[in-house]
């Protein structure tokens, strides 16, 4: 039972930083804009928050200033996406690029420095209950939020006016624009928050999953996020689900790994990512279904030529 | 000017790059008139109503409103001011349903605390049915229009303005329409009316504003008017309706068995059990309102979505399960709805759109290398013959106006000298004189022995040029009969979905 609860708890913890990133690509992308950059986003993140924690020594200005970086780089891509006009697939793929190599530059005399992880919150009574405590009351404040923030998104994007003009500017911009919404602030918006919130999973990432700056920790993560706004067909409780499971996935490689069965290490540590090949196979198998929650202006540039 | 009036436009003027879309046009709505403003493709009437509605700005010029000075900056104001405004291309979104939509465009103060119940009482005040929990996806266009309708009416307006609003209704949804318009002006809403059809604007509109190249060009009761001095009036000159002609027809060129298909589009129509034939000579015109499997219809027998082999036959071959190039080399030409894009593509030159299609035809291929010089004067021939007007075919595609490339396209597959000719909306878009000189081509290919299948929103259209004429609802195609042995109820009860049943006292037609 303890094996089982410390792995169900190994599976939140792997998962947050990708319900960060997805929750927020998810909101971009239902706005009606692909951005590509998360896996460049997340890393700058985990760089500013990582850097900033180690010099300041506050977690606080740490994670404040990674959803700031996030969303700061998030802004390049909106300028150059949403008011140049440039390619969203390109654009995406360079912010990737860029930040990667941004963050390595930025991470050089950090490398090797760790941080002290941040602590529990220890909820009264709730996280001494049996089984039920150590499972639902023994984290992190940002595990907290991160779930916060799901229900919050999903309230938003379906009870709010102005997710109702968010989600009717991804399905149809010409209409929108035609009804007088001002599709190019409201992706604005929506980018930035993207960013910030890749960025908080980039943060999570370095201050508190493994507390130390690594080159290129994130790993795919930024990517992982991107199927799973796809698995999760554009909702935010399934992308939530969604995490998990990946999260699921990459821990029980671990532990398939700890407890010595033969395989090779390599094949485990393929899984997450070939888990995310079948998965996107099997979803856009169906194309009527995808089609019919896709955001009908995913990706397409916007201009007002009338 | 009167002190009356509810809108005053004076002076207004619009300059895009290249054009004047809007050059000093003045008149005046008073309350409770139903107004057209009316015009050519192209005569500026869109971009004169997206300025009273807020879209756009004029460069130069004002507009008064109930006596003050009226200057939008943004939809919303006009809506505030109590303008409203049916789309010819619905603002609607698929995906979400009536009640979303209707909420989206209205104010965020003008909407009540309980808009499902509002939308309700509205569409029954004005007998126009709508369940505001059904998505838009899964409505007619009729009803979508509804849909746009009734958002505007929540808000009482006091101008309401309707941009061709009947190009997609069946004749009784028209009616229906035109009741509800009038409605609305009995009880003090003014109308603005914008239309290029003559018999509709004499119908309902009691004054008519006659716009042509941008410019103001006349002023007139339409009531007191004939079709054909508005037609002149609208395109400044005199000119020659195609008339039906008739001559033997020859055998079967294509022949269509119960053609089946399912559309790839989650909101597309499926192709059931379809049968007809187009004989040489004949000019077959199936009619129907948008979206109830034209499209889809016209990919099959393209070839862009194959079926089963022997449900096409053209010439007595088989071909259902050709793609388009086979069917292009065996003599089936094609022009598709939608120009830039489907018939040609944008971003490339006149004469190297002219490789897409009449590669084959024109035999521009060499030992597997593309003789341009054949694409070339073959695309020069197109320009020349159908007087396209463009600078030269160098130009790309995109940068002809939309008539002008529909004379282009059209002009391609007619000078391949196809045995059979399949044709989508064929004049949209172009002006009145073009579309006459497009009617009468189509009438000699037919006298030179081509099948020629058109299909059209347009039923004046079909009317005038085609020998046998069906309707598709729903993907259904009704039974082909000699064009003019049906009244146009019957044609009206066919679009709305009621198939080779009219006497059944059972079935009603589906809203």
């Amino acid at each position: 039972m303890d094996l089982l609860v410390l792995v169900l708890q190994g599976v939140i913890i792997a998962a947050t930083p990708l319900v960060f990133a997805a929750i927020g690509e998810l909101v971009v992308e239902k706005s009606g804009v692909l951005n590509l950059g998360v896996e460049g986003m997340m890393i700058m993140g985990a760089i500013a928050g990582f850097s900033v924690t180690l010099e300041t020594g506050s977690y606080i200005l740490g994670i404040a200033s990674a959803a700031l970086v996030g969303a700061l780089s998030a802004s390049l891509f909106g300028l150059l996406t949403q008011i140049l006009l440039s390619n969203q697939v390109a654009t995406g793929l360079a912010l990737t690029i860029f930040g990667l190599g941004l963050a390595a530059l930025w991470g050089q005399g950090y490398s090797g420095e760790s941080t002290q992880a941040l602590g529990k919150v220890h909820i009264f009574l709730f996280s001494d209950i049996p089984i039920i405590g150590p499972l639902f009351f023994s984290y992190d404040p940002l595990i907290y939020l991160s779930v916060a923030l799901v229900i919050g998104v999903s309230w938003f994007l379906n009870k709010t006016r102005l997710g109702l003009i968010l989600r009717s500017i991804g399905e149809n911009h010409d209409s929108a624009h035609a009804i007088g919404y001002s599709v190019v602030a409201v992706r604005m918006a929506a980018i930035l928050f993207g960013g910030a919130c890749a960025g908080l999973g980039g943060a999570y990432l370095s201050i508190i999953q493994t507390p130390l700056w690594v080159e290129g920790m994130t790993a795919g993560r930024g990517w992982i996020a991107l199927a799973i706004v796809v698995f999760a067909a554009w909702r935010p409780g399934r992308a939530l689900v969604g995490a998990y499971l990946f999260g699921g996935v990459t821990v029980i490689q671990l532990h398939v790994q700890g407890l010595g069965f033969e395989i090779e290490a390599q094949y485990m540590s393929m899984l997450p990512y070939l888990v995310t090949i079948i998965v996107l196979v099997v979803i856009s198998h169906n194309k009527t279904r995808a089609a019919l929650h896709a955001p009908a202006c995913l990706g397409k540039p916007f201009f007002a030529s009338s | 000017m009167t002190d009356k009036s509810l809108l005053d436009l004076s002076g207004v003027t619009k300059r895009f790059p290249g054009v004047v879309a809007n050059d000093d046009v003045t008149f005046s709505i008073l309350p409770g008139e139903v107004h057209a403003l009316f015009g050519e493709n192209g005569a500026g009437k869109s971009t004169l109503v997206k300025i009273i509605y807020g879209v756009q700005r004029p460069d130069k010029g004002e507009m008064r409103f109930d006596g003050k000075p009226y200057a939008p900056a943004k939809p919303s104001e006009a809506r505030a001011m109590g303008i409203g405004m049916v789309f010819q291309h619905f603002s609607l979104f698929e995906a979400l349903t009536v009640a979303d939509n209707v909420a989206l465009g209205m104010n965020k103060e003008a909407i009540g605390s309980n808009l499902d119940e509002q939308i309700v009482e509205v569409s029954k005040a004005y007998g126009l049915t709508l369940d505001p929990a059904r998505y838009i996806g899964s409505l007619s266009v009729g009803e979508r229009q509804r849909v746009e309708i009734i958002r505007c009416l929540l808000q009482k307006p006091r101008l309401l303005i309707m941009d061709e609003p009947t190009s997609v209704l069946t004749p009784q949804e028209v009616e229906i329409l035109f009741q509800t318009l009038r409605q609305l002006s009995s009880e003090g809403c003014s109308i603005l009316y914008i239309s290029h059809k003559l018999e509709e604007i004499r119908e309902l509109c009691e004054k008519a504003t006659v716009l042509r190249g941008g410019k103001v060009v006349a002023t007139c009761d339409p009531r007191e008017e004939t079709a054909k001095s508005l037609a002149e009036m609208m395109i400044g000159t005199t000119f020659k309706f195609a008339e039906r002609q008739v001559h033997e027809l020859g055998k079967d060129r294509l022949v269509v068995n119960n053609l089946t298909s399912v559309s790839h589009d989650p909101f597309g129509v499926d192709i059931c059990d379809v049968s007809f034939r187009v004989r040489s000579g004949e000019i077959f015109g199936i009619g129907g309102v948008a979206g109830n499997g034209q499209v889809e219809l016209m990919e099959t027998l393209i070839g862009e979505i194959t079926t089963v082999a022997d449900s096409i036959c053209l010439d007595g071959e088989a071909i259902g399960t050709m793609g388009p190039t086979a069917r292009r080399e065996r003599g089936m030409c094609s022009v598709p709805e939608e120009r830039l894009g489907h018939g040609a593509v944008s971003d490339m030159s006149l004469w190297e759109n002219t490789i897409l299609s009449a590669r084959t035809r024109k035999s521009m291929e060499k030992r597997g290398f593309l003789d341009l010089q054949i694409a070339q004067d073959f695309a020069g021939q197109v320009v020349s013959k159908f007087n396209v007007k463009t600078a030269g075919i160098d130009n790309t595609a995109k940068s002809l106006s939309g008539g002008n490339l529909q004379k282009f396209i059209v002009g391609r597959e007619i000078l391949q000298a196809p045995t059979v000719l399949l044709i989508m909306q064929p004049t949209w878009g172009v002006d009145a004189a073009a579309a006459a000189d497009i009617h009468r081509t189509l009438q000699d290919m037919a006298a030179d022995g081509a099948a020629i299948l058109v299909i059209s929103q347009d039923l004046e259209e079909l009317m005038a040029i085609s020998t046998n004429f069906a309707v598709i609802a729903e993907g259904r195609l009704s039974e082909p009969k000699p064009t003019g042995s049906q009244t146009i109820e019957e044609i009206g009860l066919l679009m709305g979905g009621v198939y080779d049943r009219l006497g059944d006292a059972d079935e009603g037609a589906p809203a």
